[in-house]
């Protein structure tokens, strides 16, 4: 049999942990730009587009993520599309991100006084104008600590798309510990490494949540 | 012509009727004070004249801008009339000077130095030319006003709507508003202020408007308001009995 050193089980899992960064960045930031175009759906003047969005958030946000990734990638297949791992995971975590993304963002600008909507207006501001120079400069300030918090959930949530067979973090971990046969080890290395990647977004999420409390010391 | 034409105004927040029915002429340099207890509609009729809130009936003019409900009309009407709120509202994120620039630049197109030269202008106008890079959280309630004054002068209105511009401050700050204001209606400004400063309206103002459940219930002079209230309502909200 062979025998693994440490260093061979964590080099492995690090090599993986690439894939897990990967798809957490893409997640992210695609899921943000869906996530704005909701936000500003959410918050329109015109009725579909606030019940568009609202539906979608309530669909992903009512159903498991999990079977958002079984859907993507069984349900397309299907109609006799093949869909690779890779996109079905990504694609089921951007739309996933978006929907909470959306709705966090929403509660950052309703946070905003309305006087600052009425103030602008009586200025002559129109709606875009206003978003654009007074109310989102100030939700920014205010979405930034839930929006690190959050990209922890994301993070965590690519481990789940090791089951339709994404090779990321968690993945290796078990194809590792199939070779190994020394779970303990392995998912105990697992969660380091997801732990070292969390632990720095939570803590500055914190840091700046109280930061920026201090800038509105006076509202 | 009126500066300011209110017409058979009236105003429901579902089957609660506000204002039943306002009719109220501003002549060009008036100053007009809006007199009565809270829940009077005194509040919605300032906000009714620029567009914050839709009227159910009625038609409202400023200077020939007719208010309707869609964007290009409603700009056109507020850059005729700026608004002052209790609560200044000023822009957090924003200096002082910010402040004053922001909406020149943005709804006017001005660009930078002019709307810079107009911003230290007003803020001149207002004795706080020294406060330009400040940020509103830096400054007293009264002179957040007096910057909030500044602000809605820039757009150069032709007529200022104060809703209740003095409430929010300490007795020893309302002073120091209302002298500006005092001065604006020296200078031959427009104004309409919902106020409970008496003493104030008396001094400064043209005609006073008292408003009870959602009508004008006596219009006049303040001389003849003050001293000789036709109704046991004003006389009842004086405090003559």
């Amino acid at each position: 049999m062979i025998e693994f050193t440490i260093w061979d089980i964590l080099r492995n899992l690090l090599l993986a942990t690439r894939w897990t960064i990967v798809l957490s960045l893409v997640s992210f930031v695609g899921g943000g730009m869906i996530g704005l175009v909701l936000l500003f759906l959410r918050l329109s003047r015109r009725k579909w587009a606030r019940a568009l969005a609202k539906y979608y958030i309530e669909l992903f946000q009512g159903t498991p993520l999990l079977m958002q990734l079984f859907i993507a990638f069984f349900g397309l297949g299907l109609f006799g599309i093949d869909v690779p791992a890779w996109l079905a995971a990504g694609l089921a975590l951007i739309l996933w991100t978006a929907a909470f993304l959306g709705e966090i963002w929403r509660g950052c600008v309703e946070a905003i006084a309305k006087g600052q909507w009425e103030a602008s207006a009586s200025l002559g501001m129109g709606r875009l104008q206003q978003m654009r120079h007074v109310i989102l400069p100030q939700a920014m300030r205010i979405a930034v600590p839930p929006t690190v918090g959050f990209s922890v959930q994301v993070i965590k949530g690519t481990a789940l798309t090791s089951i339709i067979g994404f090779v990321e973090l968690s993945k290796a971990g078990t194809v590792v510990t199939n070779a190994t046969f020394q779970p303990f080890t392995v998912y105990g290395l697992v969660a380091l490494i997801y732990f070292a990647l969390c632990w720095p977004l939570s803590k500055s999420s914190q840091i700046l949540e109280r930061k920026l409390n201090v800038a509105h010391r006076n509202h | 012509m009126s500066l300011i034409e209110i017409t058979d105004v009236r105003k429901s927040y579902g089957t609660n009727e506000v204002l039943k029915g306002i009719n109220l002429n501003v002549e060009p340099g008036e100053v007009v004070a809006v007199i009565g207890k809270s829940g009077s509609g005194k509040s919605t009729l300032l906000r009714c004249v620029n567009g914050l809130e839709t009227i159910s009936k009625g038609s409202i003019s400023v200077a020939g801008a007719q208010l309707m409900n869609d964007e290009v009309h409603l700009k056109a009407l507020r850059l005729k009339v700026g608004m002052i709120f209790q609560q200044f509202n000023l822009f957090p994120h924003l200096t002082v000077g910010g402040n004053v620039m922001l909406s020149q630049m943005v709804v006017k197109k001005t660009p930078k130095p002019n709307a810079e030269a107009m911003a230290r202008k007003m803020l001149e106008r207002v004795g706080l030319s020294e406060k330009f890079d400040a940020y509103p959280d830096q400054l007293s309630g009264g002179q957040q006003q007096r910057v909030a004054i500044a602000r809605a002068l820039a757009m150069q209105p032709i007529a200022l709507l104060c809703d209740e511009i003095t409430s929010a401050l300490d007795p020893e700050l309302v002073a120091e508003v209302l002298a500006v204001v005092r001065e604006l209606a020296a200078e031959g400004m427009t104004l309409v202020m919902v106020t409970h400063e008496m003493k104030f309206a008396r001094d400064v103002c043209s005609r006073v408007v008292f408003m009870h459940e959602g009508r004008v219930h006596e219009i006049g002079p303040p001389g003849e308001v003050f001293a000789n209230p036709k109704t046991p309502e004003l006389k009842q909200f004086l405090g003559m009995h």
